[in-house]
């Protein structure tokens, strides 16, 4: 029983670790396709696509393994979930369609070129905003009757959902932004450099109002935050955003361009931290536990072997890619 | 209108539809990393600059189909939730792990190598690039591999138990992944992808011979494509051959519907050629049938016995005319490629191989095959097993989601849509592509910049160069 425990807990933070490498590495993908309608200019838009037209694919393969992994470590939660989250996720996956082919299509076509760049932008905005909402649809919490999602076709839609959803349209964009400044040089960086510190400001206030929104939406969540002992736990994630957001504003300030990105990085991990400790251990919140979710056990173990023995491999071959396509991208000097 | 439909029909409507979509392109990437490989190891071995222009103007080709692989096979892995939540959590803990298993070992690889192998030749050098493309190809392999062990798992599962929830829980890892259809299923695809592949290559190779014979990669890619296309194609007949009695052992009704098959044969049973299946009267009409063949077929004795859908139970029956009309065509393009590879073993005999005007009109006729064929074959299965999503076990009315016509009909009007614009648009690219003809020089996909015009050259053969180009 020990061990059954121990391995759904271990299950729920591979599938959070699998979550936030991807939000990582197509948050900064994603974040930059939504500020194409920003650089109009074609050589803007060649740099920054080639800053990322080399690692987009395996970034967005973190997705799979997210959804792939919960099916397969948490198959309730995902037979819940998707129901649940039907539109959003529907449009998501539509969104990433566009943004998907737009890195290779752009490059075959001199007249629908524009098309494409719009649909690149388009595709990254409605993905991030339906991640977004469907986050913010999870934290709400669904209805659940036996095995079975038993709620309606619209139960996603509210306004604490549009409000994470636009949260996350703003953090991409940072996290875009200070991609742009870790890759980019010249004009280009200093524009990204100007939309950092709006986007900086807005992120600060969409996780000021997610946070204040959160409590309200059960007294779980609230008792989380402000009871004894929680708070001892919780409270050192403001403070630490607090820090984390004075060195944003001195790297940003003095244009120290391979600072910003991995500072908003910690942002996000910070972000995530709270919502873990919100939802911990619901993986569909206020109905189902991890444990009442969990696959049985060889299933867990099985897969277990596989991702002790490979994510080490990945992580090591993904960054060995990312080392192969370092440095600053320069116009007329990019991959494609 | 839509509240009127059937949710579970539209549901399958909308897995038939990503699906058809979505398995076009892993059958023509699967097939073309390889090529990939060996033309880049025929280049690093012989140092002939044939062999990079032809890498270089594949690989454009496959960054498209590549990239139309990822974006539509993503919506796959969510399908599974969103309109089949009850087999996803029935079979969550058999079908998952091989699935996660898919990303793992295959997917992470493919994504990970793919941006060396198609910028980063002059980053990385020839060596560790080749080491990159080979990488990207075994990962395409290994994807095979797992997809088709869950797919033929659902098709013939063991290893299994249930447990008190009604889920599907393994016994034995073993028997789960290497289940009775498995072996068959996997050489089936991966051969069906090579010849695919090979017909494509041979398809645009044709082309642009019929333009001009001399040109030097046309010939190249024309002359492989159809060795290709010779050697595996008696292959594949075999080895369809092997799954269908396999089939037969296995999901015997499937075979009925193949054949068309209501009625039982007590002394041999006839094969029939055309027909017209007529499912509500259980019996096919117009049939031009070869007495006794089938038991010669599938029992290999003229007069054994063969059982017919006569013995199933009707609501266990799998929808006859298509079962039957797709496998026919999968056939009857079988022994098309077939004879493609045959004609080109005589010209090429003859010495007319770069010559002979109407086997390039077959091979640019048999371009597409492949792919309808893959299709066919397919459908063929995937209709053939109905009424069970897992064989026996779980009834597809019984798999589904909670669902609601009007949610799963918009987002089946929304996947036309979209898939249709994207891929129409994708295919065009790929097809202006292959109408130009690979030329000296050739640049790959970062091949827009003057200063990749230099090339690179292997360092074991850099001496030939060009001498044969």
């Amino acid at each position: 029983m020990i061990a059954a425990i121990d391995l759904a807990t271990v299950w729920a933070f591979i599938i959070a670790f699998a979550v936030f490498v991807y939000v990582v590495m197509d948050g900064f993908d994603l974040g930059l396709g939504m500020l194409f309608p920003l650089f109009p200019a074609k050589a803007d838009r060649d740099v920054m696509m080639n800053s990322v037209a080399p690692v987009w694919d395996g970034n967005e393969t973190w997705l799979v393994l997210g959804g792939g992994g919960l099916m397969a470590a948490f198959p309730l939660a995902y037979a819940v979930l998707m129901p649940a989250l039907y539109t959003p996720v529907i449009a998501m996956l539509i969104g990433l369609v566009f943004r998907g082919v737009a890195f290779e299509f752009r490059w075959r076509t001199t007249a629908a070129r524009n098309r494409w760049d719009i649909a690149f932008a388009l595709g990254s905005l409605l993905a991030t905003l339906a991640q977004g909402v469907a986050l913010g649809a999870i934290l709400q919490g669904v209805q659940v009757e036996g095995r079975h999602y038993a709620g309606g076709w619209w139960d996603w839609l509210t306004p604490f959902s549009l409000l994470t959803g636009v949260a996350l349209v703003v953090g991409y964009s940072l996290l875009g932004a200070t991609w742009l400044i870790l890759k980019t040089e010249g004009a280009l960086r200093d524009k990204a450099y100007r939309l950092s510190w709006v986007l900086l400001f807005a992120m600060l206030a969409a996780i000021a109002l997610v946070s204040i929104a959160t409590p309200f939406l059960s007294i779980q969540y609230a008792q989380r935050w402000f009871a004894w002992p929680n708070v001892a736990l919780a409270a050192p994630v403001p403070i630490a955003v607090a820090a984390v957001t004075a060195l944003l504003m001195r790297s940003l300030g003095q244009k120290q361009d391979s600072r910003p990105f991995f500072l908003v990085l910690a942002l996000f991990a910070l972000s995530y931290a709270g919502l873990g400790i919100s939802m911990y251990p619901f993986i569909v919140p206020q109905s189902i536990t991890i444990w009442q979710a969990a696959a049985p056990q060889n299933s867990q173990i099985f897969m277990l072997v596989g991702v002790a023995g490979l994510v080490p491999l990945i992580l090591g071959y993904t960054g060995w890619a990312y080392w192969v396509f370092r440095g600053k991208v320069r116009a007329g000097s990019g991959y494609h | 209108m839509l509240s009127n439909l059937d949710p579970i029909v539209l549901a399958r409507a909308q897995f038939a539809f990503t699906m058809s979509f979505h398995i076009v392109f892993p059958a023509f990437s699967i097939g073309l990393a390889s090529y990939l490989a060996v033309l880049e190891a025929l280049w690093l071995w012989t140092g002939r600059e044939v062999f990079i222009n032809l890498f270089h103007y594949w690989l454009k080709i496959f960054a498209i189909a590549f990239g139309m692989g990822v974006v539509s096979g993503i919506v796959m892995s969510y399908q599974f939730g969103t309109n089949w939540s009850v087999f996803a959590d029935k079979t969550g803990p058999v079908i998952g792990p091989l699935m996660a298993y898919e990303v793992l070992t295959a997917f992470f690889l493919e994504a990970g190598f793919l941006g060396v192998m198609l910028f980063g030749l002059e980053r990385v050098g020839p060596r560790l690039h080749f080491f990159a493309t080979l990488m990207v190809a075994i990962g395409t392999l290994i994807s095979a591999f797992w997809i088709l062990s869950a797919n033929s798992w659902m098709q013939t599962p063991t290893g299994y138990a249930v447990n008190a929830d009604g889920q599907f829980v393994v016994d034995d890892w073993f028997k789960v992944i290497f289940n009775p259809s498995f072996p068959y299923r996997l050489v089936h695809m991966v051969l069906a992808a090579y010849l695919t592949t090979s017909l494509v290559v041979g398809a645009v190779g044709a082309y642009h011979l019929l333009r001009d014979p001399h040109l030097p990669g046309p010939r190249v890619m024309f002359s492989m494509a159809m060795w290709m296309a010779a050697l595996v194609a008696p292959i594949q007949i075999l080895a369809g051959d092997q799954h269908g009695l396999n089939t037969l052992e296995h999901q015997p009704a499937k075979v009925m519907a193949m054949e068309g098959h209501y009625q039982s044969h007590k002394d041999g049973a006839p094969l029939i050629l055309f027909g017209l299946p007529d499912q509500a009267a259980g019996r096919v009409d117009y049939a031009i049938q070869i007495p006794k063949l089938s038991s010669l077929i599938l029992k290999h004795s003229l007069d054994a016995p063969l059982a017919g859908l006569d013995t199933v139970p009707r609501e266990n029956w799998p929808p006859v005319p298509i079962t039957f009309w797709s496998f026919r065509i999968m056939i009857a393009l079988g022994f098309l490629i077939f004879g493609l590879g045959l004609f080109s073993l005589w010209t090429r005999w003859r010495g007319t191989l770069f010559d002979s005007r109407p086997l390039h009109i077959f091979a640019l006729t048999m371009g597409p095959a492949g792919f309808i064929a893959v299709l066919a074959g397919w459908i063929t299965t995937e209709t053939g097993r109905q009424p069970f999503t897992v064989y026996g076990l779980l009834r597809t009315a019984d798999a589904a989601s909670p669902l609601a016509a009007p949610a799963v009909g918009s987002s089946l009007l929304a996947f036309v849509i979209v898939y249709f614009i994207v891929f129409a648009a994708g295919a065009i690219y790929i097809l202006r592509l292959m109408a130009a003809s690979p030329h000296h020089g050739e640049q790959g996909p970062s091949g827009d910049m003057p200063s990749r015009a230099a090339g690179i050259t292997p360092a074991s053969g850099a001496a030939g160069q060009g001498a044969l180009s």
